[in-house]
C-alpha cells in the first residue's frame, strides 16, 4: 500500500481535493438556503409540514438516481460535476431545513418572551436569543449532512466524477485492494476531521451546553 | 404491620444511606417518613418492596420478611406511587390502572371494571379512561398514580414524594382527598415527604429522618410538635410549631360569648335575615349598610389553629362561629381567646409534670 | 432525444420480457428485505442490550456517525475484490450499512424512556422481561421504527448502487443504461428506484403512526392540548442519501 501511494500520490492528492470541494461546497450552500426556509417553516406554521414533507421525500430519493435525473431537469451535461454538488446540496438542505427550524422552535417561549419584554426586535432577538440557543441542535444537524456528503461523494465516480470514488473503481478493475484502503480511509478520516471541527466549532460558541453538562 | 429490624443500607460505593433503623409502621395507618433530602427516608421506602435491599437487618411485613419473598410476587402485593406518577406513556389511563391486576391475570372484564369504579374514587371522570398520559394534567396523573397502586387492593401502600411536583393548591386537595380515600379504605401506608407540614397533616405517625439515616424522633404529629425529642426535630418542624400544634385540638373546648353581645355597641355584627354574618359596621368602622366582611367564619368541627388565625386577621379581632346551616351561634374576642389558650397551656404544663 | 422513451415502452413493462421493469421492483425489494431483517436480527437485541444495561454504549452512540462516514461504494468494493463477485458480498455490505441507524436509533429509544416509568413498572412487580417488552420496547419504538426507516433508505440506495459490481434490481437499468450509453433506461431507472424509495418511505410513515401508541407518539396530543409531545413521527434524519 505504501508503494501505492508513493507512485500515485499526485493522483491520490487531486482526488482527495476533488472530494473535497464536492462535500463541502453543498454544506456551504445547504446552510445558507436552509436558515432563511428554516426561519419561514418556524414563522409561518403553515409551511412547517409542507416544507418538512417536500424535504423528507428529496431526502429519500437514492443518490445515484438523483446525480442522474438532474441533466434532463436542470440542462447539464450527464458528467457534469454540477449534478453532484446540486444534489448534495439537496439532500444537505433537505436535512438542515428540518433541523434549522426545529432548533428554533426548540427555544423556550418563556426566553423569547423575556427578550421580547426587553426590548429587543423581531430580527435582533433573532440573531441575539434564538439562533444562538437553537445552535446545538443545528450543528448536530450539519455534523450528519456534512458526514454524509463525505461519503455520498464516492458514489459519483459511478458517473466520472467521484473524488476518491474513483481510487474505489480502480481497485476493483485492477483487482487490487491497495487503492481501495487508500480511498475508505482518505474518506473516513476526511468525514471525521469535518465532524471533528464542527464539534470544536460548536465548543467554541456554546459553552453554555457543556457548562451545564458539567455542573 | 411493617416492622425494620434493625435495618442497616450500605450501598456498594461505601454510603452508609440507613443504619439500625428499628420501628414499626402501625397497620391500617398512614406512617410518614420526613426528613432533610439524603437523610435515608426514600432509601428505607425502597427497602419495603425491595427496588433496594438491606445489607443489614429485616423487614417484615405482617410477620414475614420481605426477603424471604419472590421480589416481583410481593411488589404486585404492595401499591407504588411515586412523584413523577411514572404513568407508562403508551397506555391509555385505565390500561395504566389495570397493569397490576394484568400481571397477576385478574379476568380483564373484572379488573376494567374496578378501574372504572377506582378513577371515580380518585376524583377523575369516565371520559379520562381512554385518555393517554400526556393529556393529563400533573394533578390528574398522580391521581391515575394513586388509583393504579390501589388497583390489586393491596392492603400495603408505598408512596415516594406523591404530591410535591404539583403546585401547591393542587397539593392541598389531593391531600385531602388522600385522606378521605384512606378514611374509606384504611390501607397501611408508608408516605414518604421533605415537606414537615405534608407530613403532619397527612400522618397518624411521622418518623423524622436525620442525616446519615438515623431516625430523630417517631410520634405522633401532636408529640412531635409539642415535644420534640431534640433540637434537630425541634429546627426541622420550624418556628411556629406552637401554632401549628393548635391544629390538634377541636374549637369545641372554647366557652363563646352570644351573638347578642356585638348586635349593638362599638362593634356590630350585621346579620342577615335568616341570621347569617354579612360583615362587620359601627362608628369607625363602618355603615351598617356596606359592612367590611366578617374575614370567614368557623364551626365547631375546626381547630383552635382556624378560631386564632380568624380572630387575629378580623378588622375587629372578632371570630364568628356559625352552625351547620351558617347562622351565628357564638363569637369569640382575641382578648379571650389569648386567656383561653393560655388556661390550656397551663392545665398541659400540670397534667405532664 | 427522449428522455421517457425506456420508461413509457409497454414492453418494459411486460412480466414476460426478461429484465422488465416490475421484475427489478421485485428484486430490488428482495435485497431491501432480506439486509433489514438480517440487519434487524442483529442490531435490535445489541441495541437493546447496550440500552438496558448502559455497558458498552460508546459503541451505539458512535456507531450512527461511523456508519454514515463508511463510503457505501467504497465498503462494496472491497468486499467484493475480497471475497469475490456475488450477493453474498453485496448483502454483507448492506447489512453493514443497515446496522448503525438502527442500532443506534434502538439505544437511543431505551435511553429517552422516562426512567420514572421503569421504576414503577418495576414497583409494581413486572419481571425484567416483562419490563422490557411491556414498557420499553413500546416506548422506545418510535426511535426503533425511524431508525428501521433510515436504514430502508439507506438500503435501496445503496443496493443501486450495487449494480455496478453486478447485483440486480433497478440499479440494472442505471448501470446499463450508463454502460450503454441508453440515457432514456438510466431515466427509467432513476424514476422508478426514486418512486420506490419515496413509497416506501411513506408506507414507513404509515406504519410508525399505525403501531406506535398515540401516547408516545404524541399524536394524543392533537386533539386537546398544551404539552409538547416527547417525540414525534417525523422523516427518518440519519440516513447517507
Amino acid at each position: 500500500m505504501i508503494d501505492y501511494i508513493r507512485i500515485n500520490y499526485q493522483l491520490i492528492w487531486e482526488a482527495f481535493q476533488q472530494h473535497l470541494y464536492l462535500a463541502l461546497i453543498p454544506v456551504i450552500l445547504a446552510i445558507i438556503i436552509s436558515l432563511p426556509l428554516g426561519y419561514i417553516a418556524v414563522r409561518y406554521k403553515k409551511l412547517y409540514y409542507p416544507l418538512v414533507n417536500i424535504s423528507s421525500i428529496l431526502y429519500a430519493i437514492p443518490s445515484l438516481a438523483l446525480f442522474l435525473l438532474l441533466p434532463p431537469i436542470i440542462g447539464t451535461g450527464v458528467l457534469s460535476p454540477l449534478n453532484i454538488i446540486i444534489a448534495l446540496t439537496v439532500y444537505s438542505i433537505a436535512l438542515m431545513v428540518r433541523v434549522v427550524a426545529d432548533g428554533l422552535n426548540s427555544v423556550d417561549p418563556a426566553i423569547t418572551q423575556a427578550a421580547t419584554a426587553m426590548g429587543y426586535r423581531r430580527v435582533r432577538r433573532l440573531f441575539a436569543v434564538e439562533l444562538p440557543i437553537a445552535l446545538p441542535v443545528m450543528l448536530a444537524g450539519l455534523r450528519v449532512a456534512t458526514v454524509a456528503n463525505v461519503s455520498i461523494v464516492s458514489v459519483g465516480a459511478l458517473i466520472g466524477v467521484g473524488g476518491l470514488g474513483a481510487l474505489f473503481l480502480r481497485g476493483l478493475q485492477l483487482d487490487y485492494l491497495a487503492p481501495i484502503f487508500v480511498g475508505i480511509i482518505l474518506s473516513v478520516l476526511l468525514a471525521a476531521t469535518c465532524d471533528i471541527i464542527i464539534v470544536l466549532v460548536q465548543r467554541r460558541f456554546t459553552p453554555w451546553v457543556r457548562a451545564g453538562g458539567r455542573a | 404491620m411493617i416492622t425494620f429490624d434493625k435495618v442497616s443500607k450500605t450501598f456498594p460505593d461505601g454510603t452508609l444511606a440507613v443504619e439500625n433503623l428499628d420501628f414499626e409502621l402501625p397497620t391500617g395507618k398512614i406512617t410518614v417518613f420526613v426528613g432533610p433530602s439524603g437523610c435515608g427516608k426514600t432509601t428505607s421506602l425502597r427497602m419495603i418492596n425491595r427496588m433496594i435491599e438491606p445489607t443489614g437487618g429485616r423487614i417484615l411485613i405482617d410477620g414475614k420478611d420481605v426477603m424471604s419473598q419472590d421480589a416481583a410476587l410481593l411488589r404486585r402485593s404492595i401499591g407504588y406511587v411515586i412523584q413523577h406518577a411514572g404513568l407508562f406513556p403508551h397506555r391509555t389511563v385505565i390500561e395504566n390502572v389495570m397493569t397490576v391486576p394484568n400481571l397477576i391475570g385478574t379476568d380483564k372484564k373484572k379488573s376494567r371494571a374496578t378501574a372504572m369504579e377506582l378513577l371515580l374514587r380518585v376524583g377523575l371522570t369516565e371520559s379520562m379512561a381512554n385518555k393517554y398520559p400526556v393529556q393529563l394534567s400533573g394533578g390528574q396523573e398522580q391521581r391515575v398514580g394513586v388509583a393504579r397502586a390501589l388497583a390489586a387492593d393491596p392492603p400495603v401502600m408505598l408512596m415516594d414524594e406523591p404530591f410535591s411536583a404539583v403546585d401547591p393548591i393542587v397539593r392541598a386537595g389531593l391531600q385531602t382527598e388522600f385522606l378521605r380515600l384512606q378514611g374509606e379504605l384504611g390501607k397501611t401506608i408508608a408516605f414518604v415527604t421533605h415537606d414537615i407540614d405534608e407530613a403532619i397533616k397527612l400522618g397518624d405517625k411521622v418518623a423524622v429522618f436525620r442525616e446519615g439515616g438515623h431516625l430523630a424522633q417517631y410520634a405522633s404529629p401532636q408529640e412531635l410538635l409539642e415535644n420534640p425529642a431534640n433540637d434537630f426535630v425541634a429546627d426541622f418542624v420550624g418556628r411556629d410549631r406552637g401554632f401549628r400544634s393548635l391544629s390538634f385540638d377541636s374549637s369545641g373546648v372554647l366557652v363563646l360569648d352570644s351573638v347578642d353581645s356585638v348586635r349593638s355597641g362599638s362593634e356590630i355584627l350585621v346579620l342577615d335575615d335568616a341570621g347569617r354574618p354579612l360583615g362587620w359596621a359601627g362608628p369607625g368602622i363602618a355603615d351598617e349598610r356596606s359592612p367590611l366582611s366578617v374575614a370567614g367564619t368557623f364551626t365547631a368541627a375546626d381547630s383552635l389553629r382556624v378560631v386564632t388565625d380568624l380572630a387575629i386577621s378580623s378588622p375587629v379581632g372578632i371570630a364568628v362561629r356559625v352552625n351547620d346551616s351558617g347562622v351565628a351561634d357564638g363569637i369569640i374576642r382575641h382578648p379571650s381567646l389569648v386567656r383561653q389558650l393560655d388556661e390550656r397551656r397551663r392545665q398541659r404544663a400540670g397534667t405532664a409534670s | 432525444m427522449d428522455y421517457l422513451e425506456y420508461l413509457l415502452d409497454p414492453e418494459h413493462w411486460d412480466l414476460a420480457v426478461t429484465g422488465n421493469i416490475p421484475s427489478l421492483v421485485v428484486d430490488h425489494l428482495y435485497y431491501t428485505v432480506i439486509t433489514l431483517v438480517i440487519a434487524s436480527l442483529i442490531a435490535i437485541p445489541v441495541g437493546l442490550y447496550i440500552g438496558h444495561t448502559g455497558r458498552f454504549s460508546f459503541v451505539a452512540i458512535n456507531a450512527g456517525n461511523a456508519g454514515r462516514s463508511l463510503p457505501t461504494l467504497g465498503l462494496i468494493i472491497l468486499l467484493v475484490t475480497v471475497i469475490g463477485f456475488g450477493l453474498l458480498p453485496v448483502i454483507i455490505a448492506l447489512v453493514i450499512l443497515a446496522i448503525p441507524p438502527i442500532l443506534t436509533s434502538t439505544y437511543a429509544g431505551l435511553r429517552a424512556i422516562n426512567p420514572a416509568s421503569v421504576d414503577a413498572a418495576k414497583g409494581m412487580g413486572m419481571r425484567p422481561i416483562q419490563i422490557l417488552f411491556r414498557v420499553e420496547i413500546p416506548m422506545a419504538l418510535p426511535l426503533i421504527l425511524s431508525g428501521l426507516r433510515s436504514a430502508t433508505l439507506q438500503v435501496v440506495s445503496t443496493a443501486t448502487v450495487a449494480s455496478y459490481v453486478g447485483l440486480g434490481g433497478l440499479g440494472r437499468l442505471l448501470v446499463d443504461g450508463l454502460a450503454l450509453n441508453q440515457y432514456d433506461r438510466v431515466i427509467a431507472g432513476a424514476v422508478v428506484v426514486a418512486a420506490l424509495a419515496i413509497v416506501l418511505d411513506l408506507i414507513a410513515s404509515s406504519v410508525q403512526r399505525l403501531v406506535v401508541s398515540p401516547g408516545v407518539s404524541g399524536r394524543a396530543l392533537t386533539r386537546t392540548s398544551n404539552k409538547a409531545p416527547s417525540s414525534s413521527v417525523g422523516p427518518a434524519t440519519a440516513t447517507a442519501g
